[in-house]
């Protein structure tokens, strides 16, 4: 197990270090760097040379590099060219708000998503499984931001349950800010019921189809406790894995979800950030998603052993 | 379980039968604007309605159509055949190509997709061009992963040994006999590819990084349509619906050549 789980850590220390290369490397082809940006057409020659000198834009892009990094891990992401706040607080407030949403879909996904799973591999073959992987299939062929919208229409227009516009901060008014956050989180979770609902079917069937579930079921055991304990735990680990890369995905791609709902999140930050040309926000939003990327995935492999142990004896 | 197929390429027919038609005929002219008629619902002379300018949405589907299957059609030809080359020099010949190559790999692979042909938009610039590339590169790692791993299971079996015993050369094997029994992973792969495509594109033009307007494609479509789902709900319905059918599609034949080609699934 002690193995297992340095050399884990060794390799995603070596993912961390490529993550921090590739996003450093993406914004320095970026046509034009951040001194022109800044300035402008109406820049001297001299005035970019200060301002490259004092943003080391001069140095060679390996010393350029170190300084990055050296900078990050003091905390020193940057300011915003945009509004001039440093970069890393500004992130994190945006992100909190995206990272509410995702996690909130996620769990609820997988508490709905899984138990369906099961039951449809367990009744293969019948209508209700027929049905189940049905709806499953339309669910995830349905765009996140074409399925808010409807909800929106239909929820927060025709209905008028919920607000349509805006957003309040949790600490603010709790009651509020959940009206706020339902329907994102209701689009993101029916999308992602459609994806785990799928897989958690694949992988019961597989292992319905073993010898120990046979063995568990010769030696009387209840059907409920051979689906809970033989079935379930085995049937999860591909599972796990998928909501690990999902969540990554969800982070990426929830800039159109929080453009329909308006929300202040991350993706929409990036978004923003990208027309503004602000690379320094854009740099850090980058590096934080492929971060937590990568932590997502370490974390997933380490709850890995406690449903498959023969993962850490390899 | 066949129905999942017959209903996929009912679809195909469909979807590519619309861009086939929009690529040289479209009832109306997709960006003839008609201010008489703007935001006029469904109706015999406009099957779909028009949008806030009075075109006609019909029209502009089909040229839609065109648009975002040919970029997505570009993108996954150019991606699996890149992908492919790479994949089958790096697992055939191993070593420090190889391990150059993964490293590589592994670094665009630690981001989503998504996020990754965000950031290469940026540097491509929108529009077609850089779409059908900032897409491509986005997703070229995990083909290049799956056809290497494809490679590395076949390049231990006999034939292959057989063939360079034989004397032939590294080349022929590579392109005879490894890479035609690396097609059915590479089917499963191009066809979810599609999907992703589809689905990334019309989310990039839905934030206003993809094709431009007043040119039309789903994504862009949808996006406009947001500030009068009030009064014109046809407007989000039409673009929002082809994306999603394009999307079933996709995952119904891909599901249904996974269950021809997994060998998994052979055994049992």
């Amino acid at each position: 197990m002690l193995t297992y789980l340095t050399r884990r850590l060794s390799m995603m220390l070596l993912t961390l270090s490529l993550v921090a290369v590739t996003v450093f490397v993406l914004i320095r082809l970026v046509p034009g760097d951040s001194a022109t940006l800044m300035l402008g057409e109406a820049g001297s020659p001299e005035q970019l040379a200060v301002l490259r000198a004092r943003w080391g834009l001069d140095q060679p892009w390996p010393i350029q590099f170190l300084y990055w990094v050296k900078g990050m891990l003091t905390g020193d992401f940057g300011i915003s060219t945009r509004t001039g706040e440093p970069v890393l607080p500004l992130i994190l407030a945006r992100f909190q708000v995206s990272a509410v949403i995702v996690l909130t879909a996620m769990v609820i996904a997988v508490l709905i998503a899984v138990p369906v799973g099961l039951y449809a591999a367990w009744k293969q073959n019948s209508w209700a499984d027929l049905a189940v992987v049905s709806v499953a299939t339309l669910l995830l062929s349905i765009p996140s931001f074409w399925l808010g919208l409807l909800l929106l229409v239909i929820f927060g227009l025709k209905l008028g349950w919920l607000p349509i516009l805006g957003y309040v901060g949790f600490g603010e008014d709790f009651s509020r800010a959940t009206s706020f956050v339902i329907l994102p989180v209701a689009t993101l979770a029916l999308i992602e019921i459609g994806v785990l609902v799928r897989m958690a079917r694949a992988s019961a069937i597989e292992v319905l189809r073993l010898e120990y579930v046979t063995h568990a079921r010769a030696k009387g055991l209840p059907e409920w406790r051979v689906l809970a304990f033989h079935v379930f735990p085995n049937a999860f680990a591909p599972t796990l894995t998928l909501i690990g890369l999902i969540l990554g995905n969800l982070l990426g791609g929830i800039a159109v979800l929080e453009t329909v709902f308006t929300l202040p999140g991350m993706g929409r930050l990036l978004v923003e950030s990208i027309f503004a040309r602000d690379y320094p926000v854009v740099q850090g939003c980058l590096l934080l998603t492929g971060v937590i990327f990568v932590l997502i995935n370490l974390f997933v492999d380490m709850l890995y052993p406690i449903f498959d142990p023969r993962v850490a004896r390899a | 379980m066949k129905l999942n197929l017959i209903i996929g390429l009912l679809l195909v027919i469909l979807l590519g039968g619309a861009a086939a038609i929009g690529a040289a005929w479209t009832p109306y002219n997709p960006m003839q604007l008609d201010m008489l008629n703007r935001l006029s619902p469904p109706s015999p002379a406009h099957w779909l309605g028009t949008d806030e300018f009075g075109r006609d949405v019909l029209s502009r589907l089909m040229t839609g159509a065109t648009t975002s299957i040919g970029i997505a059609v570009t993108t996954v030809l150019l991606a699996v055949s890149v992908g492919m080359i790479v994949g089958l020099v790096s697992g055939s010949l191993r070593g420090w190509t190889d391990r150059g190559l993964m490293a590589v790999t592994d670094a665009l692979l630690a981001f989503p997709g998504i996020l990754l042909a965000l950031a290469l938009i940026v540097i491509l610039g929108a529009g077609s061009t850089g779409i059908i590339l900032a897409l491509a590169l986005a997703y070229l790692p995990a083909v290049i992963r799956i056809v290497r791993s494809a490679v590395l299971s076949i390049r231990e079996k006999e034939y292959v040994e057989a063939s360079k015993v034989i004397g032939n050369s590294q080349a022929y094997t590579m392109f005879v006999h490894i890479l035609p029994n690396c097609l059915a992973p590479i089917s499963v792969v191009a066809t979810s590819m599609f999907g992703w495509v589809i689905l990334a594109e019309s989310a990039l033009s839905f934030l206003g990084l993809g094709v431009a307007p007043p040119a039309p494609t789903w994504g862009n479509m949808l996006s406009a349509s947001q500030p009068y789902f009030e009064r014109a709900l046809w407007l989000s319905l039409a673009p929002g619906a082809c994306i999603a059918l394009a999307l079933l599609a996709t995952n119904l034949i891909g599901d249904a050549l996974r269950d021809r080609f997994d060998p998994r699934r052979l055994q049992a």
